[in-house]
């Protein structure tokens, strides 16, 4: 009987699968504990990671200055799409007053509608869910949206409206 | 049953299928039976040998379950395979050294003898060891199978290097402490 031998040492398959069902409950729990503690670190790793990464994006907001066409042509009361920072991002100016002209994103900021001006009201709504935004700044009025629109900062520089930066409400 | 063990005597079978009734009987698994009766040598002889599961300690048919299906109890009892796991594999049937786990196909299901736990454990025995007029299939404390019977009790045995020790136990001619096969001496070679 030289060549007998004992089972292999048990593998860690075999450990986690027990052909016992005592043992095999046992690794149930270990293993749940396992997954609480692991998604848990995995939850604050991913909130270290989108702190970092707002920290980040917010230093290098460097916004371009860029000329707003066509705001000499725009009737008191009126509005006019334009893009502002990238191509991508369509922003709405809103002459208020002779000499007085204000922008804002046109995303609504609860799920990304267009908003539109109203004239009548004088203030800013998204058709979407009846989000109204008002037009000194940008701050909700009513509905779902949870942040005011950023605002797109306007300078003149001679007869130019120029349009050189974008400021993001807080959360209310 | 404290103290009761199984034990199994080829030697005493007479083939006379009670065992196989009265575990079809179960209402665990109704109908069905569980134990095997096997001829033995069918052309030479009429000698039959009931077959039960061995509940190894170590059981190789859970050992080879990819599904992680078959569960030994802390009474040492080895399962049928759990329903929602099982997915018909067989290998199993192919693993087990003693030939006990039956894959039904249309259920897709591996079954096997349970030793009738849901009796012995409440001091009940097992179906077919009520039934065997021959007690091939005893169910009795340790010291009355010792006293009664001429035969050893053994439940060591060894395939080739494989070395499986079981819950059940064999009766094996006083001379011989443990059963030794070789699964290349039951290999067909063709005609002498
Ligand atoms: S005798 Fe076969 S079916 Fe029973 S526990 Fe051992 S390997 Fe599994
Ligand atoms: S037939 Fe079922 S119990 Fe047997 S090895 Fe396959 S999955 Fe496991
Ligand atoms: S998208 Fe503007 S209110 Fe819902």
């Amino acid at each position: 009987m030289s060549q007998q031998k004992e089972c292999p040492k048990q593998r860690l398959w075999s450990e986690e699968f027990s052909v016992r069902s005592g043992e095999s409950s046992f690794v149930e729990r270990r293993q749940f504990t396992r997954f609480l503690t692991l998604t848990s670190f995995a939850m604050f790793a991913g909130q270290l990671w989108l702190v970092a990464k707002n920290l980040l994006s917010r230093r290098q907001a460097a916004f371009p200055a860029l000329v707003v066409n066509g705001a000499d042509g725009l009737a008191v009361g009126s509005a006019k799409v334009f893009q502002y920072p990238t191509p991508q991002d369509n922003c709405l100016l809103v002459r208020v007053g002779e000499q007085k002209f204000v922008a804002y994103s046109q995303k609504c900021t609860h799920l990304s509608c267009a908003v539109l001006y109203s004239a009548k009201h004088n203030r800013l709504e998204c058709p979407c869910h009846e989000g109204y935004f008002s037009i000194e700044d940008g701050r909700v009025l009513q509905g779902p949206p949870p942040r005011p629109l950023p605002r797109v900062e306007l300078e003149r520089r001679g007869s130019e409206l120029v349009a050189i930066g974008m400021t993001t409400g807080e959360e209310s | 049953m404290f103290g009761y063990e199984f034990y199994v005597d080829p030697s005493r079978c007479i083939g006379c299928q009670s065992c196989v009734s009265a575990c079809a009987e179960c209402g665990t698994h109704r109908g069905v039976s569980m134990i095997h009766l096997d001829f033995i040598d069918r052309p030479n002889t009429i000698a039959t040998a009931p077959m039960v599961c061995m509940h190894c300690e170590d059981p190789t048919c859970a050992q080879v379950c990819p599904a992680d299906a078959i569960k030994k109890g802390e009474d040492g009892i080895v399962r049928t395979a759990l329903k929602p796991r099982c997915i018909g594999c067989s290998n199993c049937v192919l693993a087990c050294p003693f030939g006990v786990p039956n894959v039904f196909a249309e259920m897709e299901l591996m079954m096997k003898c349970d030793m009738c736990y849901d009796r012995t454990s409440i001091g009940k025995r097992p179906m077919c060891a009520t039934v065997c007029p021959s007690q091939a299939l005893m169910y009795v404390p340790a010291e009355q199978a010792a006293q009664k019977r001429r035969e050893r009790a053994s439940n060591e045995f060894h395939f080739g290097g494989q070395v499986v020790r079981t819950k059940v136990h064999y009766m094996l001619p006083a001379s011989e402490p443990v059963m030794s096969v070789d699964v290349a001496d039951a290999i067909w070679e063709g005609e002498e």
